[in-house]
């Protein structure tokens, strides 16, 4: 499949995982959240941040129990639990925010 | 411990790096290409008469009639196994290390 | 069944994972590294050992940029946040092939081979690449 932003089309996998991770852009991560059925606020953005902060350190995205551990300890205790993030991005934070940061589906999910 | 070797002593150091880590207990399965170092009168052959005095050494024996080695070729000392034999020692050790 | 959660059975075993490739040649290390993040998710008791030419997947100083692959080696400094920090290599390994026992991109312990045969021996589940 693909994605149209500007013009452009982005190449992404048959689950909607961008497919060069190079792509990304925040216009696209808009078009991506439409087609989950997504309308993207500060919340979803600061967690699209962390995702993508945290892939340039260590080269991947985070499974879920480390995601709300380390979204705690960086954004308060209020934010770093399941149902926040599942509040935000109910097909799971893990899957469905990493395919909006244009980052790989984090290792450990099915 | 059962270790697992699946390499030729002539290909790879896998199985010195093996021998090296058998503990008291342990013991020591020769599988696939592996088996060639069970054969007598080679260098692999000399560290494996050496290692069946500490600790017991098994060859898989349809791998070695797979390879042609007959049975008068085994270093003396290793107990050949048949597939029933491989099972029987896996369940007779707490775990299983495969050296690739 | 979704692993998100990481749901448990209970029972915690001791999983060893035993790597004695080099990182670029082959697929093995790269490999491993996604197994044990995947069972970091069922909360065992997981130790990481680090022996022969596995030792040179933890080099601090490696950039495989210039050969087209994703560098790992960050990826190890990830496996704090999986609560796994045991990593242990073995020191012979490093005098056989020159290596300085501080050029690691992550902290870990160096012990003897004797230490090693030991640790391997005191696994409930041992699973080597």
């Amino acid at each position: 499949m693909a994605y149209e932003v500007n013009g452009q089309s982005v190449t992404a996998d048959e689950e909607g995982y961008i497919v060069n991770l190079a792509e990304w852009s925040e216009p696209l991560a808009n078009v991506i959240a439409q087609s989950e059925g997504l309308e993207l606020t500060s919340n979803h953005w600061e967690v699209i941040n962390f995702l993508r902060e945290y892939y340039g350190e260590f080269q991947i995205a985070p499974a879920i129990r480390v995601l709300t551990k380390a979204i705690g300890k960086k954004l308060g205790p209020d934010k770093g639990n399941n149902k926040y993030l599942y509040d935000l991005f109910p097909y799971g934070p893990a899957k469905q925010a990493c395919k909006i940061a244009g980052l790989p589906k984090p290792t450990g999910c099915i | 411990m059962l270790h697992t070797v699946n390499k030729s002593p002539l290909q790879s150091r896998t199985l010195e790096q093996c021998l090296a880590h058998v503990r008291p207990g342990g013991a020591v399965l020769l599988i696939e290409d592996a088996v060639y170092a069970a054969t007598a009168r080679t260098a692999a052959g000399a560290q494996i008469e050496k290692s069946v005095a500490q600790f017991p050494v098994y060859v898989l024996e349809p791998d070695l009639k797979a390879r042609g080695i007959a049975s008068k070729d085994v270093v003396k000392g290793v107990t050949a196994v048949d597939y029933a034999g491989f099972v029987k020692l896996v369940t007779e050790h707490d775990a299983v290390q495969a050296w690739l | 069944m979704s692993m998100e959660e990481g749901e448990t059975t209970g029972v915690v075993k001791r999983f060893l994972f035993v790597n004695r490739k080099a990182p670029y040649g082959t697929i093995y290390a790269l490999e491993a590294l996604e197994v044990v993040l995947i069972t970091a998710a069922f909360d065992q008791d997981v130790s990481l050992a680090f022996l022969d030419d596995g030792v040179y997947q933890l080099l601090k100083t490696a950039d495989p940029t210039g050969i087209g692959m994703k560098n790992f080696a960050p990826t190890y400094r990830a496996l704090d946040d999986y609560d796994i920090t045991k990593l242990f290599v073995e020191r012979e390994s490093l005098e056989e092939r020159g290596l300085p026992e501080d050029n690691f991109v992550v902290p870990v312990t160096v012990i003897s081979r004797a230490e090693m045969a030991d640790m391997m021996a005191a696994q409930d589940v041992v699973l080597s690449f």
